[in-house]
């Protein structure tokens, strides 16, 4: 038995608000305080006196493993070159600053104090290279998001009126992928790319099929609340990174009707201004919306000034990048499902866009009031590497801070700003919330996000100090189910995580008609398409709700 | 009895078909179906049968073997790892872990393939699609210095030429092949534009196929480049631009001859400007069944497709400098590990010669030139035939491998695996 006492525990799931009070921890799970004098004498003591204890973090967006991720690492030695980890003693070495390599990345994200991390997005037929590589990512549970917004299948059954197919279908694609809930990217757009177009409207067609975003979204809505899945449709919405979407971003949240649904990196969804022309924050119009709401939850993807790659299956959004700056371009279309791309980018104060950008995510997380609908990602790598988050929560914390940084960027874009009214100021349960209870409930993860008995004993301890950044970059302690993983900020021990995913139920009569579709159309076998268990030699499946 | 195994994956090339029908008698093969006249060595010359491992020749017990080989590794202050292209991708996980423990230096066979194409890369970036894209959408297909008629034998009807998809239910009828190569072979038969480019032109050639879709056609002075009128390089960049959806397909009549990385840019250029106009895409035709998978291993845990060190504690890139080829000729190995390939027989002489001067361990199904020299040879199981595993398409799309006979051998992922707790 494991005792952390004394700690200043901040637990919003379970109400607790900096009281002191002690956490019980036993064979990897949250206990309840011993009952016997005996026992809490013999338990084996964490001095937290004076510090601050929280759950492990829950990073509910991130791009960490696969296909997508590694050809960025792959395009982009120049990112590597000065970024490099030593091996020590049994620990692995390294290298990359946006995209670092696989156990690094599992280190890096430890050592700030986080437990679990959802990759966001797997084609399903590379499904199979995003496990292989998760597995490869030590200490860190794990989950995979499988893209599905553009799916042959999906669209050909919905054009057709027939929902309950893509149910059994989106049901018997989680378990082949043995993913973690139902992704969408530019729903239709990324289909329409590989004619060389986009949709720029919820209700554009896409080509050949006669389908819409808005019938694609609503769907895939409808199919997420039949089979109860823990998490709901994690959303990359239309118009991404395009001046002016906040209203199309807008659009997409009303036409849920009230479904359950995330909206992923907002940030990038929220610009004012004219289509081609000079965007704006139009974080407010979103904010509202949001607000408004409350079927909604929102991840920010707050900009980080620096470099930073950007990695999407949004295809013809990365060509427009590569036009827009004119650096070095991937593109992969993944046959009848989905595509991607990859272009590398700077984030610069003084660059007007890079300081609208920056502006629109602190006024997101500034105007949507409720802090269990609002959380800390930067997308990463795209709006710059998740070693950051430390950055952005002093930008929260501190007003003076954020006043300061706010002086430093692009002239034009100070002065319509609404930042300088907006004098919030995140508390450190608010912080709590943002970085793992929010995003622990929003994920379903019943056992993750808090320190009741029976959570898993993922738990951070950092040192109560003035300057937010240092604090949360350098935790005192990590424990990781219970064990020790990080001290002083330093990794001290090496241990694999799980891989979480789901096995909903579906009517197996389906598989005839996908035998005949993987025949006419797939380049590989139907029986050789799904991931077998060997890949998640800890696997755990979460169950539906 | 006999028993058939369904879906079973062909290693032979980059194709990875996953199509085979396998009929086995006593645990061996008599039968492979769907096979091509590649494929069918893999099967058909495979003898699953238990094999001692040799030290210095002499037949000696998997422990000793493994013991004399960590040995080896341990008295080694440069050792140098290669190989990996014909092995799981689990086993390549493994070798890279024991690369970072060693510090050694480690390099797969691309650097004497698509290397290059990596170099080409990383400098002008890539686009490309998936082999089922090519099936369902392709109507343009153009072969650039490959032969797969040959080297890639069912890649013509299972994905690039003759399939058929979603938008090409006519298969070849719905699209045009164009073969670019220095001399007529089993693929320009396929093609509807033979392009015969003079050895050592193709940059020429590229640059002015991008001149020319670029519409500067007025820049162009000449009559032909690299041995081709311009009046049919004026035909294929207007195809190019034209076409709903086209592919480039490129081999090593790009990247190992003269140019190499700067070639391959030039096409990767090209492809990516094209989709200016329409959607274009390129695959780079891979080799061995596995090295897009070696790529890919190596990346996610080093950071860098091939030729890394570890000698510093942390991985450095440096092709020219940590591929095989040079540190072998340059003589800065004192031990290698030679992984599933047959270096003394493919590598120049100088760089061959050198491996035969230092110890080497070397874990392979079969025997070659390499294990005749090697001070330990580990014959393990071959992956796709008695062991299960994964292996990377050309297009990167990973295929799980099954196993259609049962393994008496171990796997190179379990032999490494013990070097990997006996090493220091």
């Amino acid at each position: 038995m494991l005792r952390i006492r004394n700690g200043k525990v901040y637990d919003p799931i379970n109400g607790i608000d900096g009281e002191l009070k002690d956490i019980w921890i036993e064979d990897g799970k949250i206990v309840a305080a011993p009952e016997s004098e005996t026992e809490r004498m013999g338990a084996e003591t964490i001095d937290a006196t004076g510090l601050v204890v929280m759950p492990g973090g829950v990073d509910i967006h991130s791009h960490v493993a696969g296909a997508k991720v590694n050809s960025g690492r792959k395009f982009r030695p120049e990112d590597h070159r000065d970024h490099f980890r030593t091996r020590t003693g049994l620990m692995r070495s390294g290298a990359g600053y946006t995209t670092p390599t696989a156990p690094v990345t599992g280190y890096l994200y430890a050592e700030m104090g986080y437990t679990t991390v959802m990759e966001a997005a797997s084609a399903p037929l590379t499904a199979r290279h995003t496990h292989e590589e998760l597995e490869d990512i030590p200490i860190l549970d794990k989950a995979a998001f499988i893209t599905m917004g553009n799916n042959h299948f999906i669209m050909d059954a919905i054009s057709r009126g027939e929902r309950e197919k893509v149910r059994d279908y989106v049901a018997w694609l989680l378990g082949a992928t043995k993913g973690y809930a139902i992704k969408i990217v530019n729903p239709g757009g990324v289909e329409n790319w590989k004619w060389g177009r986009n949709v720029g409207e919820i209700d554009d067609e896409v080509i050949d099929f006669q389908v819409t975003p808005r019938q694609i979204v609503s769907t895939l809505s409808w199919v997420n609340d039949e089979l109860e899945l823990p998490h709901v449709p994690h959303i990359h919405t239309i118009n991404l990174g395009k001046a002016g979407n906040a209203r199309t971003t807008v659009d997409s949240i009303e036409m849920l009707e009230g479904r359950r649904a995330h909206f992923c990196h907002l940030q990038f969804l929220s610009y004012g201004g004219e289509p081609e022309g000079l965007p704006l924050s139009g974080a407010a119009d979103v904010a509202r919306a949001v607000n408004e709401n409350p079927n909604v939850t929102a991840d920010v993807g707050q900009v980080v000034f620096g470099p930073a790659t950007t990695m999407t299956s949004d295809g013809p959004l990365e060509y427009y990048l590569r036009q827009l700056t004119g650096n070095k371009w991937l593109n992969d279309d993944v046959e009848g499902e989905t595509g991607g791309g990859v272009v590398p980018i700077d984030y610069k104060k003084k660059h007007v866009f890079n300081a609208v950008q920056w502006l629109t995510g602190t006024e997101l997380f500034m105007l949507i009031d409720d802090p269990w609908r609002v959380f800390l990602t930067t997308d990463h790598p795209n709006a710059g590497p998740f070693f950051r988050y430390p950055h952005v929560i002093k930008l929260l914390m501190d007003r003076d801070y954020r006043t300061e940084v706010f002086a430093g960027i692009h002239k034009k874009v100070r002065g319509s700003a609404l930042l300088p009214e907006l004098d919030r100021e995140y508390s450190m349960y608010e912080i709590a919330i943002i970085t793992r209870a929010g995003t622990a409930r929003a994920l379903g993860l019943e056992q993750k996000g808090h320190l009741g008995p029976g959570a898993d004993a993922d738990v951070t301890i950092y040192e109560d100090l003035a300057d937010r950044e240092t604090m949360f970059a350098h935790p005192a302690y990590v424990l990781k189910d219970g064990e020790v993983v990080v001290r002083n900020g330093k990794l001290v021990k090496e241990r694999p995580g799980r891989t979480l995913y789901v096995a909903p139920e579906y009517d197996q009569r389906i598989e005839v008609e996908l035998r005949e579709h993987f025949e006419s159309t797939y380049t590989i076998s139907f029986d050789n398409y799904p991931v077998v268990p060997e890949y998640l030699p800890r696997g755990e499946v979460v169950p539906c709700r | 009895m006999s028993e058939v195994v369904e879906n079973a994956v062909c290693t032979f090339c980059g194709c990875l078909c996953d199509d085979i029908s396998v009929e086995i008698e006593n645990n061996q093969i008599v039968r492979a179906k769907r096979v091509c006249a590649n494929g069918r060595g893999v099967f058909q010359h495979y003898d699953p049968a238990p094999r001692s491992p040799t030290v210095h020749g002499q037949e000696v017990g998997w422990d000793e073997a493994v013991a004399e080989a960590a040995q080896i590794l341990n008295e080694s202050d440069s050792p140098l790892i290669y190989g990996l292209s014909s092995m799981a991708s689990e086993a390549q996980r493994k070798s890279v872990k024991l690369a970072d423990r060693l510090g050694a230096m480690i390099d797969t066979t691309s650097s004497v393939c698509h290397g290059p194409t990596g170099l080409a890369m990383q400098t002008v970036g890539e686009a490309t699609c998936t082999l089922g894209e090519v099936r369902n959408r392709a109507d343009l297909i153009v072969f650039w210095g490959c032969n797969p008629a040959v080297s890639h034998i069912r890649h013509v009807t299972r994905y690039s030429v003759t399939p058929r998809g979603r938008l090409t239910p006519k298969g070849r009828r719905d699209r045009t092949v164009v073969v670019v190569d220095v001399r007529a072979t089993k693929s320009t038969r396929l093609a509807d534009q033979f392009l015969q480019v003079a050895p050592g032109a193709d940059f020429e050639v590229l640059t002015t196929l991008r001149a020319l879709v670029a519409g500067k056609e007025d820049e162009i002075t000449v009559d032909s480049v690299g041995g081709i009128p311009v009046t049919e390089l004026r035909e294929l960049a207007e195809r190019m631009k034209t076409c709903r959806f086209g592919v480039a397909f490129m081999g090593m009549g790009l990247t190992q001859t003269r140019g190499r990385d700067l070639t391959v840019s030039e096409l990767f250029t090209l492809v990516s400007e094209l989709n200016d106009y329409t959607r274009f895409s390129v695959i780079p035709m891979r080799g061995h069944g596995n090295v897009a998978g070696a790529d890919q291993v190596m990346t996610w845990q080093s950071g860098y497709p091939f030729a890394v060190s570890f000698s510093r504690g942390y991985p450095v890139y440096g092709p020219g400098e940590f591929t095989a080829v040079d540190v072998l000729a340059r003589g800065e190995a004192d031990a290698a590990l030679i992984l599933a390939s047959d270096p003394v027989a493919h590598f120049p002489a100088a760089a061959a010669r050198a491996l035969q001067r230092i110890p080497t361990i070397v874990l392979d199904p079969m025997p070659s030139l390499t294990t005749a020299g090697a001070a330990v040879f580990l014959p393990t199981a071959c992956y796709g035939i008695d062991a299960t595993g994964t292996a990377y398409r050309m297009d990167g799309v990973p295929i799980r491998l099954r196993s259609v006979v049962s393994s008496v051998r171990p796997t190179d992922e379990e032999i490494l695996d013990q070097l990997i707790e006996k090493v220091m």
